[in-house]
């Protein structure tokens, strides 16, 4: 039930004292004369609902959560609580610097670690998210060529492969994409680029790993091309967490970068946001970042780049997220960050092997902290597909894996285990997938139509879509 | 897959149909089955140019997005509003359910038949 | 060091050797070597979780936080009530990804839809988004959402925050449309200059209510003449102030945006906060990012789905007019959970408390000798020009744990009141700035 369903005139919780000065409304043309509806409910109810919604959502810490690309490790407890010490929570934006020295302090600390993870030369914490750091990191881009009095470079390789915000993003800033097919390895494919590049060519978004798991072999000599031909070279941080500790964008011939603090650094998704997506860069595009950066020693202040984008948010960032970002690397330390990237690796092939003696890996080679399965002859012979092997485990608590992505595999399923799961977890997940594939072999149809222990089953999207309600309606 | 002989069709899977000066255009029963349950179209404006072979609107099923190609080259002079609230009638009604009408037609793509169209949807599938 | 891999290091040995490798650098063999990291990353060893809390706590306390606040100038401080830290720490909600996977989604799902039914009953507007990063990239957001391809150009109010200017300025170097301010006049946008600059070409209009000085803009006379132009008007509001302002629907606007950090989010150092979009109808499918909508199960049971994903980057890709993935989910819980308990009363009477102290504080300083600029009606932030140095003024009061307003220049100071300044802390504060 809705909360506006169990709204009752005269409700309410007694948040606020009475006013205590005179009071003064606004005049006749600016006072509000749309009746207000929020809801009316005594804080018990209130309290209640929340828990109701809460019981009927997945975290992390509901169950195994292997949902490829998206990290979805453990996320510390210890994170939340500095995260809302006082100190932190109740600055203003706004005080002067000397009143904020800590959080600068935060800042500064980041930018350090995270350049040093990354191989990185400045960083900017302000992007809120991914797709929002990709932007951050193409107008960068866009900056340095026109600086260079090249107006000429309008477009943006981008794999197949690649998630949908790379082209997305590639065209808020501006830039048209060239979409270059993947090799039958998943990888690169050198000819392609090559015959892709040239001058009007602003650079290359890149993950690497790459979206189907693979680490490409052959990154020294993708980014020579693109430098060769006078473009730069765009690392999507979305996979990092296969190889902090062991190899850094920045050694790999990257000129720009965003990482997610979100997946890699263990802040909470919280449904889907707030992230974090700092973007880092080689100090030839760092006088073109954005907003402010924290400089000093003793005494911190906050600096502007000489030919900065201006700003591509409010203020710092979203800072608590980073704040838990910080105190996950200072727990984790230099030893600590690798083995997580380790373990992840590890997790991931693990799983791998015990499930391609049923499941058809769509590409059977070490991978790095996820892979990707094709269920396309599992659904010829059966008709099951990805998604009802995907409904499936919904009915044994499993957070399936990410569906229909990476678009270069049919039927895919993909997926990342990541570091923070157990061996008895991972086998028990693996149980439940063999036993998700023989009854596909036997029985279709209970897949067709699982989840059944779910509040709802599967929900009519396309009447969602064709006659959309978006909103509860005050009049019925 | 129902075909009506009394229009022209288009390798993209758009049907043609002939009225006078005027082109209506709308997409194939072959087309609507293969994008599955569509949920929304995104029509161009009266007056807009189109130029044969240019995406000239997109259809939209729950998980995807396909464009619509121009047969021929004129000037739209009236759009399926009616498709808007009603997208369902691409698929239960595909030659019912036109998207544009086009006016001061100057090229046209050369277009297939009912039984040239049944013939090329068939090499498609091989 | 800190870990949180539970596998010891003899399970991951046995693990290793199961799929056949001796040792993790065996693992990562296939990397090429002139790529790997040589020496380890220079960066400080671990930490027990004790001695993060310490090292941490110790960076928190060289902050200063101030127990009185008048500074607001796009940050606010406001009453959360303690409902809302406890859901948004409700791990299941917390530490949940996008609700992609629907069934085992809905108490997130009903959330949103009803974060955006609230949206939508505040503003007055037909649709509304799951949020986007802050009310700036809002502004930035709803402008690119106006663009048609014959109308490329926006004007946006010079009277807006200098950083929703900013970033606006930012998004329109990227996506290339043509940007031009419109002057302020006495506080306010300039009519007249919008009037004789408007044309065929504009796309949009971007308006500040209440504007950076916390005026009221003559919002229903800007949206006739946007809409003459045949433009879209779109209103960038303070969520608060719409429990008592007329809301941008009344005002004619198409497209409502704003920062929802008032509504029951931290003051946080800037974030995270949250941006909310609402529109018309007939604009729903330009809003960009995640939507959710009401449907059914086979068995007929109501339930939530995110919906008109076509719109997005994931399908539509470089077509996509947006490329917004990630957004502000728990925020736009914290809202939810926040109207809720304030309720329509308790949310009217906010925004009736943040008008009448900004009034009461503005006639006390007059009193004093300062001189209130403001020649239009405003809600709760107001400007002072005075002969002594804004700079003198503020740091008397930061000497008594006061955050002042928010100095514009030498001599002019931008001040705000909520609901959290009592009459006590405002007299008290005038009786120091008698002093300097």
């Amino acid at each position: 039930m809705l909360i506006f369903e169990k709204s009752r005139p005269g409700r309410g919780c007694s948040t606020l004292p009475a006013c205590d000065v005179e009071v003064v409304r606004p005049k006749e043309r600016d006072k509000r004369e749309l009746k207000l509806h929020m809801p009316e409910l005594s804080e018990v109810e209130l309290s209640r609902h929340y828990t109701e919604l809460a019981k009927k959502s997945h975290g992390v810490n509901d169950g195994f959560y292997p949902l490829g690309s998206c990290t979805m490790k453990y996320n510390p407890r210890i994170n939340e609580e500095i995260a809302a010490l006082p100190g932190f929570k109740e600055i203003h934006p706004l005080q002067p610097e000397h009143t904020v020295q800590g959080c600068l302090e935060v800042l500064k600390r980041s930018e350090e670690a995270l350049c040093e993870i990354t191989g990185m030369d400045a960083m900017t914490l302000q992007p809120a998210a991914g797709a929002h750091g990709e932007f951050t990191g193409l107008l960068l881009m866009k900056a340095y060529h026109h600086s260079r009095g090249d107006q000429k470079r309008t477009k943006i390789i981008v794999p197949d492969s690649a998630h949908g915000t790379n082209p997305a993003s590639a065209a808020m800033a501006g830039y048209s994409v060239v979409s270059i097919p993947s090799g039958p390895d998943g990888c690169v494919d050198l000819k392609k680029l090559r015959e892709a590049v040239g001058d009007d060519i602003a650079g290359l978004m890149l993950t690497n790993p790459n979206t189907v798991g693979l680490f490409d072999k052959n990154i020294l000599e993708i980014t020579d091309i693109v430098h060769e031909c006078g473009g730069l070279c765009y690392y999507d941080g979305a996979n990092l967490n296969a190889v902090m500790g062991t190899v850094r964008p920045g050694d790999m011939g990257f000129d720009v970068i965003h990482l997610n603090l979100h997946k890699t650094f263990s802040t909470p998704h919280g449904g889907g946001g707030p992230g974090s997506g700092p973007v880092g860069c080689k100090a030839c595009l760092a006088e073109f970042l954005p907003s402010v950066r924290v400089d000093g020693e003793e005494v911190l202040r906050l600096t502007k780049a000489e030919h900065g984008i201006g700003e591509v948010k409010s203020f710092y960032g979203n800072f608590l997220v980073v704040v838990r970002a910080l105190t996950y690397i200072m727990t984790l330390g230099r030893e600590g960050i690798t083995e997580a990237s380790q373990n992840a690796v590890l997790n991931a092939n693990y799983m791998m092997h015990k499930l391609k003696e049923q499941y058809q890996m769509a590409y059977d080679e070490v991978c790095m902290h996820e892979f990707v399965m094709s269920l396309s002859d599992l659904k010829k012979s059966t008709g099951v597909s990805a998604m009802d092997i995907a409904k499936g485990l919904l009915d044994h608590e499993i957070h399936p894996p990410t569906m229909y992505f990476p678009l270069i595999v049919e039927e895919a399923l993909m997926v990342e285990p990541t570091e923070t799961e157990s061996k008895e977890t991972i086998d028990e997940a693996v149980g439940v997938f063999r036993e998700l594939y023989e009854l596909a072999v036997k029985d279709a149809e209970r897949l067709h139509n699982a989840p059944v222990s779910t509040p709802v089953g599967r929900l009519d999207e396309v009447k969602a879509a064709r006659h959309p309600v978006l909103r509860y309606s005050f009049d019925v | 897959m129902e075909l009506r002989a009394e229009l022209k069709y288009s390798k993209s899977h758009e049907w043609v149909k002939e009225e006078g000066d005027i082109v209506v255009i709308g997409l194939t029963d072959y087309a609507q089955s293969e994008l599955g349950d569509l949920v929304f179209v995104n029509l161009p404006e009266e007056g807009d140019e189109v130029n044969v072979g240019d995406s000239f609107a997109d259809v939209e099923s729950v998980k995807a997005v396909s464009d619509v190609y121009a047969p021929v080259s004129g000037v739209i002079c009236e759009v399926n509003e009616e498709l808007l609230d009603a997208p369902e009638k691409m698929n239960e009604a595909p030659y019912d359910a036109w998207l544009v009408k086009v006016k001061d037609i100057t090229e046209k793509e050369e277009l297939l038949t009912a039984e040239e169209y049944q013939a090329f949807v068939e090499s498609e599938q091989d | 060091m800190g870990s949180y891999v539970p596998n010891t290091k003899e399970e991951r040995t046995a693990m290793l050797s199961e799929i056949g490798f001796q040792s993790m650098e065996e693992l990562f063999g296939h990397i090429p070597d002139e790529v790997k990291v040589k020496d380890g990353l220079k960066i400080p060893e671990g930490m027990s979780e004790l001695e993060v809390r310490r090292a941490m706590k110790k960076i928190a306390d060289k902050n200063q936080i101030f127990p009185t606040i008048f500074r607001g100038a796009g940050a606010y401080r406001h009453y959360i009530p303690a409902m809302v830290n406890n859901v948004i720490s409700k791990e299941n909600l917390q530490t949940a990804y996008t609700p992609y996977q629907a069934e085992i989604s809905q108490g997130i799902l009903q959330s949103i839809f009803e974060y955006q039914t609230m949206i939508c009953d505040l503003t007055g507007m037909d649709a509304s988004n799951a949020s986007v990063y802050d009310g700036a990239t809002a502004a930035a957001e709803g402008i690119a959402m106006c663009r048609e391809r014959k109308r490329n150009k926006a004007f946006i109010s010079a009277a807006v925050l200098p950083a929703t200017l900013e970033v606006v300025k930012t998004y329109c170097f990227g996506n290339e449309i043509e940007l031009e301010v419109i002057p302020e006049k006495n506080g306010v946008t300039d009519i007249e200059y919008l009037k004789e600059h408007i044309d065929t070409a504009a796309a949009c209009v971007y308006i500040q209510h209440p504007n950076y000085y916390g005026n009221l803009e003559d919002a229903a006379a800007i949206g006739n003449i946007v809409h003459e132009a045949g433009a879209k008007f779109i209103m960038g509001v303070n969520p608060i102030s719409l429990g008592i302002l007329k809301t941008p629907k009344e005002y004619g606007a198409d497209v409502a945006v704003g920062d929802g950090q008032p509504l029951g989010l931290p003051l946080a150092f800037g974030g995270p906060y949250l941006g909310f979009m609402a529109c018309v109808g007939s604009m729903t499918r330009k809003l960009p990012g995640r939507i959710v909508g009401q449907t059914t199960d086979q068995k007929g049971n109501t339930g939530y789905v995110l919906t008109l994903q076509a719109r997005e980057q994931h399908i539509r890709r470089e077509k996509a007019s947006s490329n917004i993935c990630s957004n502000q989910a728990l925020c736009a819980l914290a809202v939810g959970v926040y109207l809720a308990s304030m309720g329509s009363k308790g949310l009217e009477n906010a925004a009736v408390q943040c008008t009448s102290k900004a009034h009461y504080m503005a006639r006390r300083l007059e009193e004093i000798g300062f001189c209130v600029e403001n020649q239009t009606e405003f809600f709760h932030e107001f400007v002072t020009v005075s002969e002594k140095p804004a700079k003198e003024i503020l740091s008397a009061l930061e000497k008594q744990g006061i955050l002042g307003g928010y100095p514009l220049d030498d001599h002019r100071i931008l001040w705000c009141c909520t609901e959290m300044n009592t009459k006590e802390e405002i007299d008290g504060t005038i009786s120091i700035l008698k002093e300097v």
